[in-house]
């Protein structure tokens, strides 16, 4: 009865489908949608802007004194100075007064810093992580997922278990217990090294229990015709459900990417030495080098930022189907 | 597939059990060995140290070292969660027997240090807080105020992240699950903060929160019409949490926003087509549909960022390195101050036991309340 009134209300107030003021409603109300996703993407997009603009103006004085306005989104040249042929060896008199735009940051941080070499580091730790962990925990999730032996409830109930001990609840007796660690190539201890990094974080029960969701859902038939045919159980994983199992791997492998390339507070633990040192600490102690200059330092960020950005932007549909089906459980 | 195993074991003959034994044998021995690298790992670097943090709470291990560790029992956790609540006495003027007061007419205490040095049952405690209630004056003393500052860190940005994050999260889900143009293209830009490394996301905002002249100062100053003044965003004790706060929700956002997004597509379409006949407005449909259809997909949520709250170190570590004066210290920067330049692992491992109980303990909430919704349906 009141369902029915509500109608009539509505119906007189023009809002029918074939109305044309529900019409020029609806546009009112897209018109709204559109301003308000608008105003989110400024808010959202805006330090990542700042950062680029800034990295790519290459007079000090020119950023700080934009970061109070509009100017700090937009890359502008203000004035042509002739060019100088190295801007380094010029006095800071002309490299203050030349307000361009250009890669000079970029060429300063190289000069001040091995930035290669931390860039290399983090590249090395992340492709190998990643890489040994989808081998690793899909190998894991097979036989859990899909044979039937002693001991399966057991492990598997485990492994969930462990998803919820957060890393920062080991990360101190782990560094004690991997300074005692016989070191590769002789000694003791595994700090300064690859492997600190590495070795640590390629088993990951979160990754084995994505892994093992998406293979109880292939179907079972699948492999059944395999075993007819004799085929290994090794084999019927690497023939059968590797290939079948594209999204899980994008998936996993996308978190992992995340979590690694970026993670702080391990190396800050374990890596003392320039050496093996990730881009992350390499940027924080960048940014902590006194006199602070925002050109420099954003340009660092801009690297540390792009490989991701660029990976992001590319595979952008598999990123967000990756993180969808982290929030699906039980 | 419990069905297919159960067929299988009833069509099973003598000999076939005794081939399918065999079979079966092979079948755990192939499966133990491909889950045998994935369980090494597990077993070295996470349950290993996971039992060593609580073995090494019990003790005064140092890192570098040349003493062997004593076993201590619970001296680091006495120290860690010690609290005295003291009552004060105001001083009293020695001839007159008066209340003194200063300038401004407010009562005068002694120093806290003085009280804690006057007895020997406070030793080692030092000052937490002051407060007044009910017309008197009391002294918060702890055995590491540092700690419970930083435990107290934690709780306020949960308590005000949680909400607001999750809140905002949902909104931006509703917006981008709309079908109109262009509509992914928002979706990436809402989603990028995520890809961007929280230590180049600290050192960024940093920048943007200069004092003075400043992004975020500037932005404040046009919107109010030069009414809000330009802050000193962190290194005023107050608001430099709360800024942690923002550019947290900043680049965490995003990631809650695609796990409502999931969840509101598996809501069935039917469940609105149902409401629209009976004439349910946009809000109604909302709230007795949207809402408990993402129950679930809520409590994950509310449940990861929690735990996020807790895990909290990277932006205050290149930002604020905990000040000024300890008001963005957490927990997991003590354990790390402790452990990794104090070199007291012993220590340290107390703080991340604390830490992970307070986890667990989240956790166990989650399940409760998930079961509970199961046991209903």
């Amino acid at each position: 009865m009141s369902a029915q009134t509500s109608i009539q209300v509505q119906s007189a107030r023009g809002k029918t489908p074939y109305g044309r003021q529900y019409r020029s409603r609806k546009t009112a109300m897209t018109m709204l949608i559109y301003t308000v996703m608008t105003i989110l993407t400024c808010f959202f997009v805006f330090p990542i802007v700042f950062m680029l603009v800034s990295a790519i103006k290459t007079n000090e004085t020119q950023i700080t004194s934009d970061v109070g306005g509009l100017r700090a989104f937009v890359p502008y040249p203000l004035r042509f100075v002739p060019p100088v042929a190295r801007l380094d060896d010029a006095p800071a008199e002309i490299r203050n007064a030349y307000t361009g735009l250009g890669l000079q940051n970029f060429f300063d941080v190289f000069r001040r810093m091995p930035f290669g070499r931390f860039l290399w580091n983090s590249i090395v730790v992340t492709t190998t992580t990643v890489g040994l962990g989808l081998l690793v925990n899909s190998m894991a999730a097979y036989p859990l997922a899909r044979l039937r032996w002693k001991g399966q409830g057991i492990v598997l109930a485990v492994i969930v278990a462990l998803i919820i001990v957060p890393f920062e609840a080991v990360a101190i007796p782990l560094m004690l217990l991997t300074t005692r660690l016989p070191r590769p190539g002789g000694g003791i201890g595994w700090h300064d090294t690859y492997i600190v990094q590495i070795i640590p974080f390629v088993a990951d029960a979160f990754s084995i229990y994505l892994f093992y969701q998406f293979f109880i859902g292939i179907p079972k038939d699948l492999d059944e015709a395999a075993i007819m045919d004799g085929a290994s159980r090794l084999r019927i994983y690497w023939n059968i459900i590797v290939p079948n199992s594209r999204p899980v791997f994008a998936t996993v492998a996308i978190l992992k990417f995340l979590w690694v390339w970026g993670s702080y507070l391990w190396p800050l633990l374990v890596i003392r030495l320039p050496e093996y040192r990730p881009l992350t600490v390499a940027m924080q102690e960048f940014f902590g080098q006194y006199p602070r200059l925002w050109g420099d330092t954003l340009a660092f960020a801009t690297m540390t930022t792009l490989p991701v950005l660029v990976l992001f932007l590319a595979f952008q549909r598999w990123f967000i189907r990756g993180v969808a089906t982290t929030g699906i459980k039980g | 597939m419990n069905g297919s195993r159960k067929t299988g074991r009833g069509t099973t003959n003598g000999r076939q059990r005794v081939r399918l034994s065999k079979e079966k044998m092979r079948e755990t021995a192939v499966a133990w060995l491909m889950i045998a690298p994935a369980a090494l790992g597990l077993i070295v670097f996470l349950a290993v140290p996971f039992f060593m943090a609580f073995q090494l709470s019990l003790t005064d291990t140092r890192l570098l070292s040349p003493n062997p560790p004593r076993l201590v029992g619970l001296d680091n956790y006495r120290q860690l969660l010690r609290v005295n609540v003291i009552s004060m006495e105001p001083l009293r003027d020695a001839v007159t027997g008066e209340v003194q007061r200063d300038e401004e007419g407010r009562v005068l205490y002694p120093r806290a240090r003085t009280i804690l040095r006057s007895d020997d049952k406070y030793e080692g405690m030092s000052e937490l807080a002051q407060f007044d209630l009910f017309g008197r004056h009391y002294l918060v003393a702890a055995g590491d105020p540092t700690f419970w500052r930083g435990l107290l860190n934690n709780f306020y940005f949960a308590a005000v992240v949680v909400p607001l994050q999750t809140t905002f999260a949902l909104l931006l889900a509703i917006l981008v699950n709309q079908r109109i143009k262009g509509v992914n293209l928002f979706r990436t830009f809402y989603f990028m903060p995520v890809v961007v490394p929280m230590v180049v996301v600290a050192v960024v905002w940093f920048f943007l929160y200069n004092p003075g002249v400043g992004t975020i100062n500037a932005f404040l100053k046009a919107i109010s019409f030069g009414r809000l003044g330009p802050q000193a965003w962190l290194s005023d004790p107050r608001l430099a949490f709360p800024s942690i706060m923002l550019l947290s929700i900043w680049q965490g956002v995003g990631f809650q926003m695609v796990i409502f997004l999931a969840g509101l597509q598996e809501i069935p379409g039917e469940l609105y087509e149902a409401a629209e006949v009976d004439g349910c407005s946009r809000v109604q449909r909302f709230i007795f549909i949207t809402l408990p259809q993402l129950r679930n997909t809520t409590i994950f949520v509310v449940v990861a960022t929690t735990i996020l709250a807790f895990q909290l170190f990277t932006q205050v570590q290149v930002m604020t390195g905990g000040g000024p004066s300890e008001a963005t210290m957490t927990t997991i920067l003590h354990a790390v101050r402790e452990g990794r330049y104090q070199l007291r692992a012993g220590y340290a491992s107390a703080i991340t036991v604390v830490f992970f109980l307070i986890v667990l303990a989240v956790s166990i909430v989650q399940r409760a309340v998930i079961r509970e919704e199961r046991a209903i349906g």
